[in-house]
This record gives C-alpha cells, structure tokens and sequence, in this order.
C-alpha cells in the first residue's frame, strides 16, 4: 500500500512549492513554476486519498518525532479520504487561478510571499485531516490557521485588511484555546494523545463534545462565532477566499466529524445541539447574506448557510447514532459530507467569479456595478450555474445533498422513534426556507452584478472576461458541479465508506441507493435539460421571434431612463431583511419627507453584523476603558516591571503555602 | 400506458381552460359577460405566432427564463397523480424535487425579470423571492404531515391517505392542510388576495410586473405556464380535499376534470368578493399557511 507515502509526499511537494516562487526568475516563471508544482503534489496526494479509499484497511505511518509529547503518527481511513478530495483539487485549481489573478507584475514581491503561505495552508490542511496524535493534529492546525492569515490579510498596506486580519486572528486563537483544553480533557481521560477510538470516556464525553463543538465551531464560523469570517473571507485575495471558504472552514467540520466518530457514546442531546446551531447558522446566514452590499460578504454569509446546513445533517447523524437508527445517520451523515465537496466546488466556483469580476472592475460594491452580464458572458454563465447550485435547485449538485437530508429528516417522522423526536422533521421546513432565502439572495447577486444597465458606466465598460488562466479552473469546476448534478451515485460509495468509518467498528450501514433513489434525480435532471434544449430549439426554429427587434426597456412611456432608476440590491434585499429583522437588527436612516418641496436629503440602510459591530466591539471597547486603569502602574522601567513580577511571584508562593512541614 | 397518455394530454391541454373558468366566474359576479372559456388557449396561440419586442438591456437570462420556468413547471406535473392515473413518475423523495422544481422555476422568472433593469419588475420578483420564503416551509410542513399520515416519501402514495376514509386522528390535519393548501396555491399562482393578475401597472404587483417586458411566444410561454402551475397544485389540493374515485377510469378522468373546474369557480369566487390586501399584509397571511400547515404537523406527531 503505497497510498499514504503518496499522500505524505504530496504534502511536502505542495508546502514546499511556495518556495518556488521566491526564486529569482525573471517574469512570472517562478509563480508558474511554483503553480506547477503545487498542481503536481496535488495529483500525488489525490492519487493517494482515492488509493486509501480502496484499501481494504486504512493504512497509517508513524515517523520519527522531535518533540517529547505525542507522536508523528498519520492514518488514511475513508473519513480522512473524503476531506483529502477537496484539501487537494480546491487550492490546485486556485493556484492557476492565481497565476491570471494574482501576478508578480500586478502585485510585485506579494505575489511570492503570498506562494509560500498559499502553500503551506494547502499543505497544513492536508496534514490536519490524517493526523492521528493529538499533538501533531494541534502543530498542523496551527501552522493552517497562521498560514491563512498570512495569506488573507496579505494585502496589509490597506488598514481593513489588518483589521480584519487581527478579528481572525483573536478569533482563531480563541478557538485553538478550546481545542488545547478538549486534547489536555483527552489525554487525561485516555492516558495518551492518540486520537483512536474511546471505548468509553464516561463523565467526560459531555464536555469533550461542548469543547470540541465551540473550539471547531470558530473555525467552521457556525453562529455566533462566525465573527471573524465576513471580514476575512471579503478582504482576502478571490482565490484565498475560495481555500478559506471552501477548505479551511471544513477542517472545522471535519474536526467534529473525527471527534464525535471517536467518542464512544453519543447521546440524543448532542445531536439536536448541533441540529438546532446548524438551524439557527443556515437562516441567520443566508438571511445577512441578503442585506449585504459587498460581493465577497454576501458569498461569506452564505458559507456560514452551507456550513449550518452540513451542521443540521451532522446533528441527524448524531441523533441516529444515539437512538440506533442508521438510515438517518447514514442519510443525515452522507448529505452532510457530500455537501462538503458540492460547498467546496460552487463556493470555490462563486468566489472565483467575484474575482474575474474585481479583476475587472476593480470594485466589490455591488451597488457600483450592473449591466456586465453583456461584457462578462462567460462570467455571468458560470455565476448562473454557481447560483443555481448553491441555491440547491435542481438539475445541479447542490439538490442532490439536500435532497438526501431532506430524506433523513422526513425519515424520522417513522412511527416506532423515540418519544419527541419527530420534532428534528420539522428541521425539513427549515431547510426549505433556508432554500428559499437561499434562491432570493443570490438572484438579488446576479441582478445586481449583471443584468440591467451599468450604474456606473466608466467601470464597466472597460469590463472583459478573464484569460484562460482564470478561466480554466472555473470551467472545471462547474464542470464537476454539473457531473455531481446529473450523476450523484457516483459519490454514493465514497459517502457510504465515509459512514462506515465514522461509526463504531462492525457497525452496519445502508446502502444510499436503497434509501434515495439517486438515479431518479440523474435522470430527472437530464430531461428537464433536454426539454429545455428542445423549447431553446424551437425559439431559434420561430419564424419572427429572432428577428426580434431591440428597443429600450419598457417604463410606461418616460423618455428618458438611466440607470439610477433600476431597483437596487439593497432595495430587492429589504424586503427579505424587512421580514428577518427580528435577528438582523438592520440600521436605516430615513429622511422625514415634508412639505409640498422637501429639501434635498440621504437614505441609507445596512445590515451590520449583530455579534461583531454591536456585541464585541462595544464589550471590547468598555474593557479597554477599565483595564486603562491600571496604566497608573506604568512607568516606562524595565527594572520596575521585573519588580512587579517578583513582587507577584512572592505573594503566589505565600497564597500557595500551606503551613505544613514538608 | 392509456392512463399515462391520458394523464400527459390532459396535462398539456386542460390548463388554460381554468384561467377560463376563473375568468368566466369573475365576469360573473361583476354582471359582465366576459371573455369566452377558450380564450386562454385563443391568447396563446396568438402569441405564438407573432413576433417579439426585446428590450436591449437584456442578456440570454431573459430569453431563458420563461422557457427553463415552463420546462420546470411540466416536469412537477409529471410527479403528481391525476384522476385515474397514478403520477408517471413516483419515487422515494420526488415531493422534494416537486418544491424545488417550482424553486427553479422561480429563480429563472426572478432573474429574468431583473434582466430588464426595471423597477417594476425588480420589485415583482423581490415581492416574488420574498413571499417564497413562507410559502415553502409551509409546504414542507404540510408534505411532513402527509407523509406522517402515509409513511411514505412519494406524492403518489401521500396523496392516497386522503382518499382512504377519515379516521379520527386524521380529519383535523386534513382540513388544515387543506386550507394552508389553499393559501399556498392562491400565493403560487399569484391570485387575490396576494397580487391581482389584472393589472399590470399598479406599483403593487407581483407576478404580472416581472414579466412586463416579455412579448410573442415568451409571453405566451409565460401564460401557459401559470395555467399549467394552478393545475399542479390544484390537483394536489384537489386529491386531498375531493378525493373520489371509483375506480373506473372513465369516471375517475370526468370527475377529477369536474373537480378542477369547482377550484377554479372558487377561486373566481374568492377573487370576486375578496380585496386585495396590502403588501404589508401579505407575509401575514403566508405566515398563517406556516401556521395552519405545521399545527396539523403538530397534531399528527403529538
């Protein structure tokens, strides 16, 4: 089994190949070169991950290992497998984004320090998900976490940048903190760091969970510690964006995943937990989405919505593992993963877009643009199909995951379940309204990037599609949207493995075929484009309907129309913000119109982030104001301060002291 | 293989005559003679045979939309059971591809409409995108009751349960998904209270703002396809509350055709003697089919 040395080498072959771009090439053949390698070591470590699905036993490797705690410890089982797929087709595709999008010549000496960071998150990703010790897990996490800090605020000469950049870091940071208490809770209840399966963790199993739940919570951005995400993934570079948001934040999903495959009893309660945080991220999320003005926060917000979605199948699973129902752990676990790799694709596919789209426009307000549907058609085409998918409609991949939650929250609506717990059906209506919202906010994106007239004409005109580079990996991409659509058994085996090594060992799962007709949909979808190809034909065969004639749109007769009279994104938004204000809080300032001639006056209305701009900054801001009170203490002395110190470390010992003889 | 004929003609056929009916009973009550019950298919055929105004703003969206929505639409019509046929295609979940096929539907109608870069039509399709938000859970959560009724996952056999006899525990979830139904439906195919199909202009519209710009064959496409939705989702309501059947097919096609024409009387009826409410109003009105559809949920697994 050569299978986890391939996936090993591939991960040094993709952290080191930042390097690359450091060399003194002239041009943009060190991006190129380190951009090829970074795609190589990819292949090598696919190529290993779908061997690992294969073996018959998931193979593992120990290494020799500096530190005195834990060991070098990796192990490829089909879970591990199964995050593998999008740690390595995501960042290779958007390394070749990169290269149209982020040149040395655009961008000079930040192009190569971004290589480097771009792949050492690749590369630490890689290495969370085959971890198998504690420790070595924590090494690689962190090296995740800095590295996309170094690579999202790269743009570190404008000051929203570094702020965004810090909000991350704390909370980042805050996160990591849960997780050194969850693995110090583990190693004292197991007596070692390695991460194998708990026979039984006892009275600790509880806060194993909370701690993982909150500490993988930051990272995956459920609500309300999504904080940091809006702003990093808005200010990052496009193709930063898409690893952070379609790889990095499932790290933190994929760290539940292990954790709660490694607990030996699961009980009902963690499951509604994490179905009713998933509920409560997937409305809340794609509900801010609606009233954002920036491109790249509306397509953050929507990943908190995805990330809740995957959240609500995780918490069926849970609750199928805790009540012995495998059909909804199998249904709700499979739609969870496999909305993982459909998320990683149309997000990667979006957020790639709204590149192309700043790229040309040099703008991510959606209220400047409009109208470049007509100078972008490739660009627009593959925000369509981006938008259908990520609205989960069909014929496209995004329905096929929802569909199989959908299935497993109908399913426990069996007579014969334990007592209330029809109550996780009503998780469907939910998910439909999460859809819904989902359909609004993105045609709310499409119409205002691209449709209708320019708002602001001196930018887009100039606007043109991107050049192969860029839009080669969005064609792939939408391309596997489009397989996953049209064909979702083919990832039945892969979901069906995946299950299998999350549950206890000699656990029986069901084949998805037998509980979702998966083929149906296939099917179903290659019709509904077939007909409309058909109807398409007979347009193009009407006699009159070509010759159509082009006039200006109708506007009961006024003769002069511009574009300041089109419907606003934030105006299509409020009435979606209107009905969700209860948790939106949305900020207006309306004028008061008196008089038969009102003076001129502003309207402006925004949907700030409740936990960020009107929780924690004030919080921060008051405690800034009392901790200011100790600054009597400052003196500017470095003998002072060590004085403090020793003043302190007399007092600890005193309060430490017992009185008895030793 | 007859039924299956049958269910596919009168699918494609019977449609417009409703918009017929529904007219007819508005002419009516109004003490007009109104336009004949054929006008519908009069209208279309008309506009399939002329030619098209498009406006220069638009992209291939607005030319897509209204075929991608007819498309969508048909295909929902395929999921559902009519008179003596059972749906011609049935399986395990199709009555969520049933809802997000009319999703589709809705995204392409939407985005097109925004393609003109009117206001008009931009407000038609955010009041659209807006008013979906209560409407689909509310036909989730009656879905989730039939299928608690049914134990199954396909509109074929949850659309049975009705037709089975009332027994005690299942009368009252029936009648509230019958009336949460019938709110969905009025809201779907944008009928009084929620948007008048009369009027065009007024800054209030929804369904007839968003497609102002559409001529010719879109337009007729545009028409077709609102009938053929208040025929699906008026025999999924049909099913439930009128269930008769004798088993004979040359009954059953009769009687559930008679049944469909009733529908379409009410809700001339409905539109005749209700206002339209103000848009402000209308969330309320969906939020009470959330209401209706998820207490009979609640009944079922008390």
């Amino acid at each position: 089994m050569l299978s986890i040395e391939l996936t090993m080498a591939g991960i040094v072959v993709v952290a080191a190949s930042g390097f690359l771009a450091l060399l003194p090439i002239r041009g943009e053949g060190g991006q190129r070169l380190a951009a090829a390698v970074l795609v190589a070591g990819s292949g090598l470590g696919l190529a290993g991950a779908i061997g690992a699905f294969a073996a018959p036993m998931p193979p593992a490797l120990d290494y020799y290992w500096l530190l005195p705690w834990g060991s070098f410890s990796v192990s490829i089982d089909p879970l591990s497998a199964f995050f593998l797929c999008p740690v390595f087709v995501v960042p290779a595709l958007g390394s070749i984004y990169g290269l149209g999008y982020f040149t040395r010549k655009e961008e000079g000496r930040k192009a190569g320090k971004l290589a480097v960071f771009y792949g050492l998150l690749a590369a630490s990703m890689g290495l969370v998900v085959i971890a198998r010790d504690a420790v070595l897990f924590l090494v690689a996490w962190e090296v995740m976490a800095l590295a996309a800090w170094f690579a999202a605020a790269i743009d570190d000469d404008r000051p929203e940048v570094r702020k965004s950049g810090w909000i991350y870091l704390i909370a980042t940071h805050v996160g990591t903190l849960c997780l050194f208490a969850m693995f110090a809770l583990w190693r004292a209840t197991t007596g070692s760091f390695a991460l194998s399966p708990l026979a039984s963790a006892g009275g600790a199993a509880t806060a194993l969970f909370v701690l993982a739940l909150v500490g993988f919570g930051f990272k995956a951005g459920f609500m309300p510690l999504h904080v940091w995400l809006p702003g990093a993934h808005a200010n990052a570079p496009s193709h930063v964006s898409a690893v952070m948001s379609g790889v990095m934040l499932k790290m933190g999903i994929y760290g539940i995943v292990r954790m709660t495959g490694l607990l030996a009893a699961i009980e009902p309660w963690m499951g509604s937990t994490l179905l009713v945080v998933g509920l409560v991220s997937g409305i809340a999320g794609i509900a801010f989405a609606t009233g954002q003005k920036d491109l790249k926060r509306v397509l953050a917000y929507s990943s908190i919505e995805n990330i809740g979605i995957i959240g609500m199948g995780l918490g069926l699973a849970l609750l199928g593992r805790a009540t012995g129902r495998p059909v909804w752990t199998v249904l709700g676990l499979g739609g969870a993963l496999l909305h993982v790799w459909n998320h990683s694709l149309f997000k990667s596919l979006l957020f790639f877009d709204a590149g192309s789209i700043m790229h040309a426009t040099g703008t991510r307000d959606i209220e400047a643009l409009g109208g470049l549907g007509k100078k972008m058609p490739f660009t627009a085409a593959a925000f369509v199909l981006g938008a259908v998918a990520i609205s989960g409609l069909p014929p496209l991949n995004g329905f096929a995951g929802e569909w199989l939650l959908y299935l497993g929250f109908f399913d426990t609506l069996v007579p014969g379940g334990p007592r209330g717990i029809e109550a996780a059906a009503a998780a469907a209506g939910g998910l439909a309204m999460i859809g819904a919202i989902a359909v609004a906010c993105f045609v709310r994106l499409l119409g205002a990037v691209f449709q209708g007239e320019p708002r602001d004409p001196g930018r887009v005109a100039k606007a043109h599609d991107p050049g192969l580079a860029m839009k080669l990996p969005m064609v792939m991409l939408a391309a596997a949207c489009l397989v996953i659509g049209f064909f979702p058994g083919l990832a039945a085996p892969a979901l069906e493995a995946a299950t299998t090594a999350w549950l206890p060992v000699g656990s029986m799962v069901p084949h998805i075929a037998e509980l979702a007709p998966q083929a149906w949909i296939g099917w179903l979808g290659l019709a509904l484009a077939a007909v409309v190809a058909l109807l398409a034909l007979g347009m193009r065969l009407h006699p009159r309907a070509e010759k159509a004639p082009r006039r200006g749109t109708w506007d009961c007769g006024y003769a002069a129309p511009t574009s300041r009279m089109e419907y606003t994104a934030t105006s299509f938004g409020q009435s979606v913000v209107r009905l969700f204000s209860f948790v939106l809080w949305p900020s207006r300032r309306e004028p008061r119109i008196e008089g038969p001639f009102p003076p001129e006056s502003r309207f402006s209305a925004r949907v700030p982030d409740p936990v960020l701009d009107r929780a924690l900054r004030p919080l921060f801001k008051s405690s800034r104001r009392w901790s200011s009170m100790v600054r009597v203490m400052q003196q500017g002395q470095t003998q002072l301060y060590i004085l403090y110190i020793l003043i302190i470390a007399i007092v600890l010992l005193a309060a430490g002291g017992t009185g008895v003889p030793r | 293989m007859t039924d299956i004929a049958v269910h596919l003609l009168v699918l494609i056929l019977l449609p417009p005559f409703l918009l017929g009916v529904i007219n007819k009973t508005k002419a009516f009550f109004a003490g007009r003679k109104g336009p004949p019950l054929l006008q519908t298919y009069r209208d279309i055929a008309k506009l399939l045979r002329k030619g098209m105004v498009i406006s220069g703003t638009t992209t291939w969206i607005f030319r897509a939309g209204p075929l991608v929505t007819l498309a969508a639409v048909a295909m929902a019509g395929l999921l559902v059971p009519f008179g003596a046929s059972p749906a011609i295609i049935a399986f395990q979940g199709d009555l969520v591809l049933f809802a997000y096929l009319f999703g589709l539907a809705r995204f392409f109608t939407t985005s097109a409409a925004l393609d003109t870069g009117s206001s008009f039509e931009g407000m038609g399709s955010a009041r659209e995108a807006t008013f979906a938000v209560l409407t689909e859970p509310a036909l989730f959560f009656a879905f989730l009751a039939l299928a608690r009724m049914s134990g199954s996952l396909s509109l074929v056999n949850m659309l049975r349960v009705p037709a089975m006899g009332l027994a005690a525990g299942t009368t009252a979830p029936l009648v509230l998904i019958a009336i949460g139904l019938f709110i969905i439906l009025l809201a779907e195919t944008c009928r009084i209270p929620v948007d008048d199909p009369n009027t065009h202009l007024e800054l209030t519209m929804i369904h007839e703002a968003m497609v102002l710009d559409h001529s010719g064959p879109l337009l007729g496409a545009i028409t077709y396809s609102a009938s053929l939705k208040l025929f699906i989702i008026g025999s999924v309501l049909v099913d439930i509350v009128a269930p008769w059947k004798t088993g004979n097919p040359l009954m059953d096609w009769p009687i559930f055709a008679g049944e469909l024409v009733v529908l379409a009387a009410v809700i001339g009826v409905v539109e005749s003697v209700m206002a339209r409410l103000r848009m402000n109003r209308v969330p309320y009105l969906l939020v009470s089919a959330i209401l209706l559809c998820g207490s009979a949920f609640i009944l079922l697994v008390r």
